[in-house]
């Protein structure tokens, strides 16, 4: 049986923390065009929430929350059509196991996704891909021998472009050396729900709200208000004053207190 | 009594796998039993015993192929569960050998499959998965979801009308679903026959007899007690 439904919002119902009392937080909803951050300490479960998402839990993990669609609770033996799968998620891992070249690989999931032009979109995703990456990726490598940076990118263009999921939820955008001022202006041109598990206080404060977690459970959620937003602006810069110095640095450039004076002045203006 | 019969390579989760099913089949007041055939080495058997309470027991294949050694003691394996009053039967084997499947008519076959194994494994072990009715995917948790994606189209690929379902057994997640076609299965009949038709070969087994236990072969034999013996000229 598939379901086949046009998602106008998701609903978050809490279940319980690592110790199995009750989560601050007991229902929450994601409507189309979202912004949401999830923060907290290591191994407090972040990973574990957006996993609970992407499985449509129904009191049937751990964690025992709830997901709905449009109000309803997903059924059990639910398959979504394969080709139409809602939710995109991208983990934290940074390398892939499976032992295709990469436009092999992507011509499969394009297939699988029901694209109509898969060369096109093969090509697309990478040329989105290689706009994160410090190295290009090429068509003909084995995704097992991308590194670490490389498999994020293309995991993340793989989501938007082939996957094509009204939902998209990122674990740890941030790790793995990709460009990520450049990723999130890139993906807030599509108008989804996206998710973002993260460490990094700018990306929390560009987000609309931010679900703080602490031993498993949701604690409370915090919604970004205008004096945030102009501290995340100012943090912004921060962050590209040091991909600026990242840059030279790759470039085997030697950081003198000229350069560095330079640096600040033309990225703070 | 209901039959299940989980085949896999080695790893793979298959124990993994049944022990969140029998979890779910005693809350329900069934009672389930476990039989492990493997070729020189399990513990599976003492371990579910201790960590349930239910009937187990092992049968090393040793010099047999394990699913050869399957067909010729399933019988009196089926009997021994049914003896011991249970519900459920559950086997499983070693699938070592990917020439031969264990599934029997009448009975439920289950093939677990890691999704760390690669792209190219699902064309690789043929009735194994062909003639299995549901392919469980195991260790989702450690592969992209483009991965899995893809890999679940490869299993579709090789096995067109099997019903897949996407664990992670470690936490019990997608088990639900498996052990609602459990409760649905038929029960196990005598006399029991192999499905699909076995590879070509020399035994009895292998030029093509499907039935279910030591009395209907002759070549090399074993019985769930007795050790090798052989029947011929
Ligand atoms: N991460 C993860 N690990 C798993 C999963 N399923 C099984 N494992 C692990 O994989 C290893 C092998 O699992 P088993 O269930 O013993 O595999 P098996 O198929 O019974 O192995 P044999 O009987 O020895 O052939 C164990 O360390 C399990 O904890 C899963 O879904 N995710
Ligand atoms: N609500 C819960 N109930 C039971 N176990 C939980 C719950 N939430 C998290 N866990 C367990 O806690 C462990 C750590 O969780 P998780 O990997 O989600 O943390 P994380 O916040 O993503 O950490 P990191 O920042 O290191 O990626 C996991 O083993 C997970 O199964
Ligand atoms: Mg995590
Ligand atoms: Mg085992
Ligand atoms: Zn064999």
């Amino acid at each position: 049986m598939y379901i086949n439904m046009d998602i106008i919002k998701i609903t978050l119902i809490g279940g319980q923390g690592k110790d199995g009392s009750k989560e601050n937080v007991d229902r929450f909803d994601l409507k189309m065009g979202d912004i949401v951050s999830i923060v907290g300490p290591t191994g407090c479960g972040k990973t574990t929430l957006i996993n609970d998402i992407e499985l449509f839990a129904n009191r049937n993990t751990p964690s025992e929350r709830q997901i709905l669609i449009n109000n309803e609770p997903v059924p059990e033996n639910f398959t979504f059509d394969p080709s139409k799968h809602p939710i995109a998620l991208i983990s934290q891992h940074t390398n892939f196991l499976s032992d295709l070249p990469v436009g092999e690989f992507l011509t499969i999931h394009a297939k699988v996704r029901g694209s109509t032009e898969i060369g096109n979109v093969v090509n697309e995703t990478i040329e989105f891909a290689n706009k994160l990456t410090g190295e290009a990726i090429i068509k003909e490598t084995a995704m097992t021998e991308l590194s670490g940076g490389q498999t994020r990118s293309l995991l993340i263009a793989d989501a938007v472009v082939i996957g094509n999921s009204p939902i998209i939820l990122l674990d740890e955008i941030e790790n793995a050396g990709i460009h990520k001022t450049k990723a999130l202006e890139l993906l807030k041109q599509y108008e989804k729900i996206f998710v973002f598990v993260t460490h990094d206080p700018s990306i929390a404060l560009l987000s609309d709200f931010r679900i703080i977690m602490k031993a498993g459970a949701m604690q409370k959620i915090i919604t970004t208000n205008a004096e945030e937003r102009l501290a995340s602006d100012e943090l912004r810069k921060m962050d590209d004053i040091l991909i600026h110095f990242r840059t030279l640095i790759r470039a085997g450039e030697v950081i003198s207190e000229s350069v560095l004076k330079e640096s600040f002045e033309t990225q703070t203006q | 009594m209901k039959l299940v019969i989980f085949a896999g390579p080695p790893t793979c989760g298959k124990t993994t796998v049944i022990r969140q099913v029998i979890k779910r089949i005693i809350v329900k007041n069934l009672k389930p039993s476990f039989v492990k055939i493997d070729v020189l080495y399990a513990d599976e058997d003492e371990a579910i015993n201790k960590e349930f309470g239910i009937p187990a027991k092992k049968i090393y294949s040793g010099e047999l192929c394990p699913d050869h050694c399957n067909v010729v003691v399933l019988d009196e394996v089926v009997e021994w569960a049914e003896q011991k009053g249970s519900d459920y039967l559950f086997v499983e084997t070693a699938g070592l050998c990917l020439r031969c499947s264990p599934y029997v008519e009448k009975s439920l076959g289950i093939v677990v499959l890691e999704a760390t194994s690669g792209m190219n494994l699902p064309r690789k072990i043929g009735p194994m998965l062909t003639l299995a009715d549901i392919s469980v995917i195991t260790k989702i948790d450690l592969i992209s979801q483009a991965e899995r994606e893809v890999f679940r189209y490869r299993v579709l690929e090789a096995a067109k009308s099997i019903t897949i379902v996407e664990s992670n057994a470690l936490y019990g997640i997608g088990i639900d679903p498996i052990v609602k076609k459990i409760l649905k299965t038929e029960d196990v009949e005598f006399p029991m026959f192999l499905r699909g038709n076995p590879p070509v070969g020399t035994c009895t087994i292998c030029v093509g007899k499907k039935e279910i236990g030591a009395k209907n072969h002759f070549g090399v034999l074993r019985t769930m007690e007795k050790e090798l013996f052989y029947i011929g000229e």
